[in-house]
């Protein structure tokens, strides 16, 4: 039988490591594009877009990832589509993660008090003028933490996608530990591993809170 | 001809009926205080006049362009007059200078340079050309006002609102603010104000109205409203028996 050094363990978890780190940042931009889509139909003046936007983030929000994940990938292939467990781990981590992006931004441009948009309309400024130059660069100052914070929930989320067998770093813990029969070694190691990724997440938008002094903005 | 003309405008929220049927006429370079309680209708009549609230009947006409509530003649009718809030509403993230500069480029397209130099000249009149470049957070209550009067005056309005615009300032910052609306009123400016500065009211405005559930309840020269109120309500609210 084969030994396996704790070397040996570590690679393998490391070389896997990649592939939740570039499943991340997939979902993180993807969901970041589609969510900002989705802010501006939910935000917008028609009506019936902005409940349609609303039933679409309520939706998201209100089933589990891991569902969302089972129906990108076996609900496809009832229709005949073969879909390849990346795809649908893309697909469904970037329509979840936009849902939720949506909302937190939603938040964000909302806590705009009322008087940026009526002192800019007094001026003459459209919709998009006002948005443009008054109400989103006061609400991306705001976005900012809560934004980078979510991102951790992100990484934590790309965990859920080893079910489809897309091989991460989760998926990885689990071959590693079949192999090597050392499951507490293989998963505190995993563990860490996303630890180390996310620690620095919420770590940085602890100081982004503290440095663009969101909380203490008396205005 | 009147500059600003108001008839018999209506508006509800709800149930609640704010204005029951207001007509008031404003002539060019008249300074108009509104006075009463408050619930009286007051400030929504101004925010009638800016098209920041609809009305649900009569007309507003300023300078002959007709009050309608699509984008195009809200966009008219806002570079004809000019609007002051309580909360000042200055944009946080740009300069004294930016927030005097920003429509002109944007609404009006105006160059850079020549926005920057308008600017100045606005921020000059006001009194506070030394603080371009400071952030609404590093000015006092009575200075972010004044950028915000600056502010209006560089879109070259033919009329300003003032709603309560000293009512969120420290007792020592009223002055300064009144004496820029002072100076304006004596250019010729056409003002309406909403105010509860009753000296103010007396010494400079043209004209008083005195609104009280939501009708205009008296009108008159500030020594005639202020020395003889015709009415009960109105002697009550000006705390003379």
């Amino acid at each position: 039988m084969t030994q396996f050094t704790f070397w040996d363990i570590l690679r393998n978890l490391l070389l896997a490591a990649r592939w939740t780190v570039l499943l991340s940042l997939v979902s993180f931009t993807g969901g970041g594009i589609v969510g900002a889509a989705l802010l501006f139909l939910r935000i917008g003046s028609r009506r019936g877009i902005r409940l349609l936007s609303r039933g679409y983030i309520q939706l998201f929000q209100g089933t589990p990832l891991l569902m969302q994940l089972f129906l990108a990938f076996f609900g496809l292939g009832l229709f005949g589509i073969d879909v390849p467990a990346w795809l649908a781990a893309c697909v469904a981590l970037i329509l979840w993660t936009a849902a939720f992006l949506a909302e937190i931004w939603r938040g964000c441009v909302e806590s705009i008090a009322k008087g940026q948009w009526e002192a800019s309309a007094s001026l003459g400024m459209g919709y998009l003028q006002q948005m443009r130059y008054v109400i989103l660069p006061q609400a991306l100052k705001v976005a900012v933490p809560p934004t980078v914070g979510f991102s951790v929930q992100v990484v934590k989320g790309t965990a859920l996608t080893s079910i489809i067998g897309f091989v991460e770093l989760s998926k990885a813990g689990s071959i590693v530990t079949n192999a090597t029969f050392q499951p507490f070694t293989v998963y505190g190691l995993v563990a860490l591993i996303y630890f180390a990724l996310c620690w620095p997440l919420s770590k940085s938008s602890q100081l982004l809170e503290r440095k663009l002094n969101v909380a203490h903005r008396n205005h | 001809m009147s500059l600003i003309a108001i008839t018999e405008v209506k508006k509800r929220f709800g149930d609640n009926e704010v204005l029951k049927g207001i007509s008031i006429d404003v002539a060019s370079g008249e300074v108009v205080a509104i006075i009463g309680k408050s619930g009286s209708g007051k400030s929504t009549l101004l925010r009638c006049i800016n098209g920041l609230e609809t009305i649900d009947e009569g007309s507003i006409v300023v300078a002959g362009a007709q009050f309608l509530s699509d984008e195009a003649h809200l966009k008219a009718l806002r570079l004809k007059v000019g609007m002051i809030f309580q909360q000042f509403n200055l944009f946080p993230h740009l300069t004294a200078g930016g927030n005097v500069m920003l429509s002109q480029m944007v609404v009006k397209k105006t160059p850079k340079t020549d926005a920057e130099a308008v600017a100045r000249k606005m921020l000059d009149r006001v009194g506070l050309a030394h603080k371009f470049d400071a952030l609404p957070d590093e000015l006092s209550g009575g200075q972010q006002q004044r950028v915000a009067i600056a502010r209006a005056l560089a879109m070259q309005p033919i009329a300003l609102l003032c709603d309560e615009i000293t009512s969120a300032l420290d007792p020592e910052l009223v002055a300064e603010v009144l004496a820029v609306v002072k100076e304006l009123a004596a250019e010729g400016m056409t003002l309406v104000m909403v105010t509860h500065e009753m000296r103010f009211a007396r010494d400079v405005c043209s004209r008083v109205v005195f609104m009280h559930q939501g009708r205009v309840h008296e009108i008159g020269a500030p020594e005639e409203v202020f020395a003889n109120p015709r009415t009960p309500e109105l002697r009550q609210f000006l705390g003379v028996q």
